[in-house]
């Protein structure tokens, strides 16, 4: 039995086994990747040496949260594909095609951020990727796209754009989709967005050296479609009154992160939708507690915040679970949180404006007709719109109508989008048309893995 | 024409698999996905519903695109690390689901 199990090595489960194993408990912490990281520090220990240069210094002081895993009562296990939770919390996973069951006394879901769908046409082509996969291949692989184009709104994609120019590979061009409008609407958020000027000076830095590279920039697009049969080959779109075509191997596309509730949604724990970033979260207490009370949720998984916030998050939910384990007095606690909270008060500031400044696509959010949005299951918004009109009603009825949600991503990649097309067809809040129930097991399973398992003695 | 993706640092220990029966030489513990990108390869599969082609698309084990037969079992191509011998098929359209 472990004091604590958590799921998931980016910066707040790190961050979080560390706080929690200095206050003496134990600490088992399951992560799907071979080595620390999450997708934000990547294979940090491996590749900060070799490209750290390239990749910045937001990468490489991912560092300082791998050294710190080093801890006798910590135990890091790589490869760990988490496929099922029970309570009393029982956690079953799997390491090379074997599985193994894990009793602990709290749980800490720490699984991060999915990049938002972003179902335009052509977007299920070979050749188009999300923009963070792209910073994937280049921090892990050292890979990078040739004659790529960015498409779609936020800072990843100056950040992407930034790092291909610095491997020698800038893209073709950047295709915004936020317009002067949205900026406008964002400049409210502007003077309290100064207490993080750190992130809009890095932002204005990267658009700077893209500019003097000569890299296009297009602001304002609307009507992206990419072009291709077998392969993407264009990427067309409208911009300053203009058509325009691309011609691109490599169509990356991006318009926010969201949190990657399979997990927290699996143990039927409670989520809300969140309007200023067009997606669900977990409800959670300022410790990051969830509706079930044995279990925490930390990090961008509880709401998108950037890796900074996701560490200090981390910490703050391991302090609470010290507490609730007697290992920290409410004092000592209160004390270790304060500068924590005044570090995320800071780090949050210029979310307001970032979120504004450059919304989703909206046009990605309700689709046309014809666009794929459930990858796995080839279902179009029009028949998710059908759907609704036939009297399907939410988004685990679509299911029997179409399948959509039931392919190997098991709904990942269409959740959001299929609440948010039966919400418009409805009339209705998101909130109010729901999600799907996602069931375990979260990751595909053998049959002989679960019929190998040895379950721990019941104590 | 450029290949789709360039490898910054080649070099290191390669070892040999085979993808749909042809020979490649790919850098040894590498990610697959990112490898088979790097080697020209960028359909990894033909969809079970309508056959249509497929490759990576998030690289994070989450979308379920880039999955690949190795040794008759299905696998994601981006969760897997490359090992010399590897035999690697691509899933064909609606007889292979």
């Amino acid at each position: 039995m472990h004091d604590l199990i958590v799921i998931g090595a980016g910066p707040a489960g790190m961050a979080a086994a560390r706080e929690a194993a200095e206050t003496g408990l134990s600490v088992l912490l399951l992560d799907e990747q071979r080595r620390a990281g999450g997708q934000i520090y990547r294979d940090v220990d491996r590749v900060a040496p070799l490209r750290g240069d390239l990749l910045g210094r937001d990468y490489t002081e991912g560092l300082a949260l791998t050294r710190r895993l080093d801890h006798a009562a910590i135990t890091h296990v790589a490869g760990a594909v988490v496929w099922q939770i029970e309570t009393p919390l029982r956690v079953a996973y799997s390491i090379d095609d074997k599985a193994h069951v894990a009793k602990g006394r709290r749980l800490l879901i720490a699984t991060g951020a999915l990049e938002r769908p972003m179902p335009l046409p052509g977007w299920t082509l070979p050749g188009v990727m999300s923009a963070g996969a792209a910073q994937i291949l280049l921090k892990q692989s050292g890979i990078v796209a040739q004659r790529a184009v960015l498409a779609g709104s936020g800072p990843l994609l100056y950040l992407v754009a930034a790092q291909m120019l610095r491997a020698g590979t800038p893209p073709l061009a950047l295709v915004e989709t936020q317009s002067r409008a949205d900026l406008a609407r964002a400049m409210r958020h502007l003077p309290a967005a100064l207490r993080g000027w750190r992130y809009l000076a890095k932002g204005m830095a990267m658009l700077a050296a893209l500019k003097r590279a000569g890299v296009a920039r297009h602001v304002g697009a609307t009507g992206l479609a990419i072009e291709g049969q077998d392969r993407a080959r264009a990427l067309r779109f409208t911009a300053g009154g203009k058509s325009h075509r691309i011609e691109a191997d490599t169509v990356l596309l991006h318009h926010g992160v969201v949190p990657n509730t399979q997990t927290a949604r699996s143990m039927g724990l409670v989520h809300r939708w969140n309007a200023a970033q067009s997606c669900f979260a977990p409800t959670l207490d300022d410790w990051g507690r969830s509706s079930d009370p044995e279990v925490f949720i930390a990090g961008d998984g509880a709401g998108i915040g950037g890796a900074r916030v996701a560490a200090l998050a981390g910490q703050m939910a391991a302090l609470q679970i010290a507490h609730d384990l007697g290992a920290l007095s409410p004092a000592r606690r209160d004390q270790a949180a304060a500068p924590l909270r005044r570090a995320m008060a800071r780090e949050r500031a210029a979310r307001p404006f970032i979120d504004a400044a450059y919304p989703p696509h909206a046009p990605a959010l309700l689709p046309e007709d014809d666009t794929i949005v459930c990858r796995c299951e080839e279902v179009t918004a029009g028949d998710i719109r059908r759907y609704a009109k036939m009297g399907c009603d939410g988004p685990n009825q679509t299911k029997a109508f179409g399948r959509p949600g039931m392919g190997p991503c098991q709904g990942r990649y269409c959740g959001l989008t299929v609440t948010q097309l039966l919400s418009e067809a409805h009339g209705r809040r998101p909130d109010e048309t729901g999600y799907y129930r996602i069931r375990p097991p979260l990751k595909p399973v053998t049959l002989g893995e679960i019929a190998a398992l040895e379950l721990p003695k019941e104590d | 024409m450029k290949p789709a993706f360039r490898d910054l640092a080649p070099g290191g220990r390669r070892v040999g698999v085979t993808f749909d029966g042809r020979a490649l030489q790919l850098p040894e513990g590498q990610n697959l996905a990112a490898a088979l990108l790097a080697a020209g390869i960028g359909r990894f599969r033909d969809t079970p519903v309508s056959g249509a082609p497929r490759g990576p698309f998030c690289m994070m084990g989450a979308c379920y695109d880039c999955l690949v037969l190795i040794d008759g079992c299905t696998r994601q191509a981006c969760q897997t690390e490359v090992r010399d011998g590897l035999v690697i098929d691509t899933p064909r359209g609606p007889a292979d689901a």
